[in-house]
């Protein structure tokens, strides 16, 4: 594994430099494209609805509908794609060690992605927007439900690749190689973290597409414009909508357990929980204490609201069990079987040096020494992660960015189908143009949707810290040799010309929503 | 089946592949091209507009192969994937950009409101089918003039240049071999666009343009083929794995795979008939000679690279961290597992040429520009 031993000599802090304005480009590009993805996911299925409809009755205020949403659909699609590349790129250029210490398990998602989903989307999009006149209705329907089914392909192999980092299985390291190697496909592709991944993010892909379409026609409802048409759309994502936001909340829970399992500090620090115990509270509403350090005493929460129990039900499906806390995955508790980050270290180091020496004594041609240092790895590799660690606190994750974003999902997660409800019940009433207040609510979940899609992904990367692998892998040691300068300035370049295109998207956007369907 | 190959044959199969991903994307950068001939072939905004949306209909699909591409060496090679892009940053993260300005630039130059003019979205075009092109040029031209780069024991890469590939492009092989490729998409470009406009000022033009390209072609396509055949290359011993530098290394790759000689001299060969059928003989199909014929050269180049115990990414500073398509790639189990997924490629393929067929069926006219869908187009 690569060391800091760099002929370059470059110091430890200039490498965490490096590695934090890697983070923070990561992050950055993750988030961009995460602002167009789900709406990627979820209006390609309700355009297809939309235009299946209109396949079906021929009546062309359907096409005029679906045209309208299929040409929003066009603009955020092209940020997507140019976001998209970006992040493939980047495990290349930012985290190019991580990129050769994985690569072998974590290439081949990336590449099955481009072969099974991105060539559907790339075709049969051309076939979408511009066969109209060029091939027949059914094939012009046939194409519009590809892109639809690519894109949702696309999340597929993509969140195979995250649940691994999240839940590495399948794989075995190489100490000669220095690498981590695939040894069951169907293990990585089926993993339980795998499937939470997706059937959660599409889920909640469908959820925001609908608040955006509910949104927007709610829009027209208060500006008294094009009242069918948003009438008619709103039906379609409501009940879209409404469906998807209960998926949504049975594969939260469903992530919740899987997180408990796998990844149980992430668990611990979504809910702020530092010591471990019987019953776990769930934080209805809190306020952190910035202050508190794991193994002090202080109070975690300068103020908070518990539900007894409800933590306990969500992490083992049992409201009496143990969760354990912060404290314990950090110091160890005997009592409760569980060994701490602490005592993983110790055994990390060893496994550490052992590779260290196996690699020199091969190189040297001492097969003795190589073959006893090996046994000594084999015997340690399963901490060997944690051996790059320099004090056990760092396999803390930050507690409260976790804790907040995961409470904003979970409230925002609770109230959308609500909204669902309300705007069918009063479609239903024949009502609905007049609930003015509900209408504006509806204009305000998209940007609802868009906080809980992002405060997601920073429970589920955040939370994973400092690990780029779970317990494998270090972020500090997956980043490339590179000056710090480097990433700052490609940071700065992502960052202005990102913002300037989605300044060039929104006000694109807000202008189509102006001209409306009937255009 | 694919179990019982051999991890050489895997890793040889896999070379293929990616080579031929990637001159199916040489052949695809006609959309490059043409993204450069809007300032030198159209001379009014009509025509522009035909070029870009001839172009605009495909862009997604060259994007698309690009991807394919990385993720194809990502999955295969990872230690070239980790070694070229970490090592070489600036020149991948320049091509980067400029393939990002091209993603939008098409959805969003005629929008109404689009906060930065269309010219500006033209200007993007132009970059990625100039600037772009040239940097993936110069970065293929490193599999022969190799780059400052070593591996430590944890194969971890240091680079030898605090430009991090930026020089690759102050190399005169590798600045023709960019130079070669702008030329050729732009030949690319117009053969494309007497395929499939239908408005014969532009494309009376763009007749010309791809002789007058193919001239400017010519001097560094001279230059590249005179290097080729007298620099040295890399070989590997493959007994012991060891790197040595060998005199006229890719000249006796050539002479020892005839094949490879036969797929550059028949590719070249083709691009120029398509070249001369466009310009002389007044005739549509150019494109598919010039396509299939930068195929064929682009297989070319990758195989006198990768294949016959050459070291594909040469170092020049530490000759054994060299890399070669056999201490880079995946392990055997992860190249099998590709390798049945590459079962579905001829299936993409299928579909892909079928969409093609179904939407070239009909030339690209003023009149569709300004029909009914109008506001849907580029
Ligand atoms: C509209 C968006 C949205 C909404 C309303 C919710 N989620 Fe969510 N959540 C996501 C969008 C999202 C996401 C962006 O799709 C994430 C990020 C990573 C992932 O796999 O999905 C995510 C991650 C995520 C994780 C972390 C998974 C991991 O680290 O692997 C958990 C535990 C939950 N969610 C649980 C919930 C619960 C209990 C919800 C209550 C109803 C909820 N989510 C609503
Ligand atoms: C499914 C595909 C994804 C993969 C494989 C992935 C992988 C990574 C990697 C490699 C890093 C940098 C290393 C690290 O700091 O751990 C990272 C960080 C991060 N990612 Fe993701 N990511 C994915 C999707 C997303 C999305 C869609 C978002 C947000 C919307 C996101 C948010 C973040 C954030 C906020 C960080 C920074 C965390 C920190 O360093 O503290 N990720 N991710
Ligand atoms: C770090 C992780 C990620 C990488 C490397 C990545 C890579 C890419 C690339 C290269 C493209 C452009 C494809 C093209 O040529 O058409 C793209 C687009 C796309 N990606 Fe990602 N992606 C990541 C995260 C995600 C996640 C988490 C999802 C979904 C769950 C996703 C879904 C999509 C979709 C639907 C598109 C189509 C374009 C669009 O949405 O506008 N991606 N991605």
């Amino acid at each position: 594994m690569p060391t800091v031993q760099t002929k370059e000599g470059i110091l430890e802090d200039q490498i965490m430099n490096t590695v934090n304005w890697a983070r923070a480009q990561f992050a950055l590009t993750a988030m961009y494209h995460w602002i167009f993805v789900p709406l990627t996911l979820g209006l390609a299925f309700l355009v297809a609805f939309f235009e299946s409809i209109y396949v079906k009755t021929g009546n062309e205020e359907w096409k005029k509908l679906t045209k309208f949403w299929m040409t929003l659909f066009g603009i955020n699609f092209a940020i997507g794609v140019a976001t998209g590349i970006i992040l493939e790129f980047q495990f290349g250029t930012n985290w190019s060690n991580y990129s050769w210490i994985v690569g072998d398990i974590f290439g081949a998602p990336l590449a099955i992605e481009g072969i099974f989903a991105f060539f559907l989307e790339a075709t049969f999009f051309a076939v979408m927007f511009f066969g109209w006149h060029k091939v027949s209705k059914g094939f012009h329907l046939f194409s519009t439900w590809m892109v639809a089914i690519g894109s949702n392909l696309s999340a597929v192999w993509i969140l195979v690749a995250n649940g691994w980092m999240q839940y590495p299985v399948g794989m075995a390291f190489n100490p000669d190689k220095a690498r981590f190697e695939m040894q069951n496909f169907w293990e990585v592709a089926l993993s339980p973290v795998a499937v939470h991944k997706f059937t959660h993010t599409t889920s909640s892909a469908f959820l925001l597409a609908s608040l955006f379409v509910v949104g927007i026609s709610s829009l027209f409802l208060l500006q008294k414009r094009h009242q069918k048409m948003a009438k008619r759309s709103m039906v379609v994502a409501a009940v879209f909508g409404f469906i998807a936001s209960t998926f949504v909340a049975l594969t939260g829970d469903e992530a919740a357990f899987n997180v408990a399992r796998h990844q149980p500090m992430k668990l611990a620090a979504m809910e702020g929980l530092y010591v471990g115990a019987e019953k776990a509270p769930i934080v209805a509403m809190g306020i952190v204490n910035s202050a508190k350090k794991p193994g002090d005493d202080q109070p975690a929460f300068i103020q908070e609201v518990k539900i007894p129990g409800l933590l306990s039900l969500l992490a083992n499906r049992d409201a009496n069990s143990f969760v354990p806390g912060i404290d314990d995955l950090v110091f160890g508790n005997s009592g409760r079987n569980i060994i701490g980050a602490e005592q993983r270290m110790v055994t990390g180091k060893i496994a550490v040096a052992a590779l260290a020496r196996y690699k020199e004594a091969k190189a040297k041609g001492d097969m003795a020494a190589a073959t006893a240092a090996l046994a000594v790895f084999d015997q340690h590799k399963g901490d060997l992660g944690y051996g790059y660690l320099k004090s056990p606190v760092q396999s803390v994750p930050p507690v409260s960015t976790t804790f907040y974003s995961f409470h904003i999902m979970v409230v925002l997660g609770t109230m959308f189908p609500l909204i669902f409800m309300l705007v069918l019940y009063f479609i239903f009433k024949g009502t609905i143009e007049s609930q003015r207040w509900l209408n504006l609510a509806c204009f305000a979940s998209i940007f609802l949707g868009y906080v809980a899609q992002q405060s997601g992904w920073v429970v589920a990367e955040v939370g994973r810290q400092p690990w780029a692998i779970q317990g494998m892998l270090p972020v500090g040691v997956a980043s490339t040799n590179i000056a710090a300068s480097n990433v700052q300035t490609t940071f700065f370049i992502f960052l202005t010309l990102f913002t300037a295109l989605l300044v060039a998207e929104i006000s694109i956007m807000v202008k189509q929503i102006k001209i409306g369907p009937e255009a | 089946m694919i179990g019982n190959l051999d991890y050489s044959i895997l890793q040889q199969l896999w070379w293929l592949i990616c080579s031929v991903v990637g001159s199916l994307f040489l052949f695809l950068t006609f959309v490059q091209g043409g993204q450069t001939l809007i300032f030198t072939t159209a001379t009014t905004e009509e025509e522009k507009s035909l070029i870009i949306n001839a172009m605009g209909r495909k862009w997604e699909l060259t994007f698309t192969t690009l991807v394919l591409f990385g993720g194809a060496l990502f999955a295969a090679f990872p230690l070239f994937y980790a070694t070229s892009f970490g090592g070489a940053y600036w020149v991948w993260m320049l091509i980067l950009f400029t393939f990002i300005l091209q993603a939008v630039s098409y959805e969003y130059r005629k929008k109404p409101d689009n906060f930065l003019g269309a010219r500006t979205y033209e200007i993007f075009m132009f970059i990625n089918g100039s600037v772009g092109i040239l940097l993936i040029g110069a970065a293929v031209g490193t599999f022969f003039t190799g780059s400052r780069f070593s591996l430590n024991l944890y194969n971890s890469v240091i680079w030898g240049t605090p430009y991090h590939g930026l020089e690759a492009a102050f190399n005169l092989f590798n600045l023709s071999f960019g130079l070669f490729l702008v030329f050729l998409a732009r030949v690319l470009g117009a053969m494309y666009i007497v395929n499939h406009v239908d408005y014969d000022p532009l494309v009376k033009r763009a007749r010309k343009a791809t002789l007058i390209n193919l001239l400017w072609a010519l001097p560094f396509l001279l230059i590249i083929l005179f290097k080729i055949v007298t620099m040295d290359g890399y070989a590997v011993d493959p007994a012991t794995g060891t790197v040595l530098v060998e005199k006229g290394k890719y000249l006796h790759n050539l002479l020892g795979m005839p094949v490879v000689l036969a797929l550059l001299l028949g590719g070249l060969i083709s691009v120029v008939y398509g070249v001369i059928a466009t310009a002389f003989l007044g005739k549509n199909c150019g494109i598919w000679f010039g396509g299939v014929g930068t195929v064929l050269v682009g297989l070319a180049i990758f195989s006198l690279a990768g294949y016959s115990n050459t070291a594909f990414y040469p170092s020049m500073t530490d000759l054994q961290s060299s890399l070669t398509i056999y201490n880079a790639s995946s392990s055997k189990y992860t190249l099998t597992v590709m390798s049945y997924v590459a079962i579905a490629v001829p299936f993409v393929l299928g579909y892909v040429a079928y969409v093609w067929k179904l939407m070239n069926a009909k030339k690209l006219t003023l009149a569709e520009l300004t029909s009914e869908d109008s506001n849907e187009m580029y």
